[in-house]
């Protein structure tokens, strides 16, 4: 199948699935153009932080404030989550029995929140640090960009919610099955600007510490 | 009902891609580890750092793209127009935001 035209950008169901499969481009699609328009979003709120970097007003700074262990501990949660809503798409695309894709997304609903959880642990000790947004023009910019991400991740675990109720209720349907192909590529976004995040954020906010 | 033919095929191309998530997670996961040690344990200059930084960053943003949003030469030529657009997009705003900041930090003495 290596040389078929893909029907959308994605983990496509292939023809074996009908008229789901049909119904999906143009979903698909319009979900792709809604993606990308959040990564600019992200990519302005990126370079407001850069921008905003010396921004400090002799407030704490970058590297009294974040944690390299904690930020590999998401890292690995998101990532990790990542890998396991890919094995709810196979399931999914398999037609393996439901109890399955059920149980992968669980895992990674369990995976969002322990990293949403580890988030706010971090945002905790950070103000106990004197880290906080009206701090200075750093920290609101920090503030700004790290939260919005993570506001992100917990909108798509109240979707998941929601798709677990659907299948609940539902089933395996033509509904149930977009729901889970678009939340799986929001949630595979959502991995990518982490990865923008302990790059542009953390790691080098981290450096100063030892360097 | 497919074909015990076609089972087989279906099969095979579950097995492909489930290998294929495995080596996004695997390929993730070296790209991730290497940068947090680098910052951690070594003592390269902070510029040399944050090349290798930015690097290993790409190489994942990459791995994700072909691994887990399964972006590869088979998509349509529109759906990578919308991309490599975005992408464009994205990079004159965001560098021409920090050349900008940068530059008028500077003349105005605020560096």
């Amino acid at each position: 199948m290596s040389g078929d035209i893909a029907k959308h950008p994605g983990l496509n169901l292939g023809p074996g699935h009908g008229k789901d499969d049909a119904a999906a481009e143009g979903l698909m699609f319009g979900f792709w153009v809604f993606m990308m328009s959040d990564a600019i979003l992200f990519g302005m709120v990126f370079a407001t932080y850069l921008t905003s970097l010396s921004a400090t007003a002799g407030g704490p700074v970058a590297s009294q404030l974040y944690d390299l262990t904690s930020t590999f501990v998401e890292t690995l949660l998101l990532l990790s989550s990542s890998f396991t809503f890919g094995m709810a798409s196979l399931a999914m695309k398999y037609r393996h029995r439901q109890r399955r894709l059920v149980a992968w997304l669980l895992v990674t609903l369990l995976l969002g929140l322990a990293f949403i959880g580890v988030e706010l642990h971090d945002f905790a000790s950070m103000a106990a640090k004197g880290g906080v947004p009206t701090r200075s023009g750093f920290l609101s910019a920090f503030f700004d960009l790290v939260p919005l991400h993570g506001l992100h991740v917990a909108a798509g675990c109240l979707w998941m919610i929601a798709l677990l109720v659907q299948l609940a209720r539902y089933g395996v349907d033509t509904k149930a099955k977009l729901g889970i192909m678009r939340l799986a590529l929001f949630w595979h976004f959502l991995d990518i600007i982490w990865i923008g995040i302990f790059s542009v954020v953390y790691l080098p906010g981290c450096m100063h510490a030892v360097g | 009902m497919p074909s015990a033919n076609e089972k087989g095929e279906l099969k095979a191309q579950e097995r492909r891609e489930f290998l294929s998530y495995v080596w996004g997670l695997g390929l993730a996961l070296a790209l991730t580890i290497v940068p947090f040690a680098i910052v951690k344990w070594s003592a390269m200059t902070p510029l040399a750092v944050l090349a290798f930084i930015g690097v290993f960053a790409l190489a994942q943003i990459v791995v994700h793209f072909r691994f887990f949003l399964h972006i590869s030469s088979r998509q349509k030529r529109e759906d990578l127009q919308l991309l490599i657009f975005s992408g464009l997009i994205l990079s004159i705003m965001l560098a021409g935001t920090l050349w900008i900041m940068a530059s008028l930090a500077l003349r105005m003495g605020m560096t």
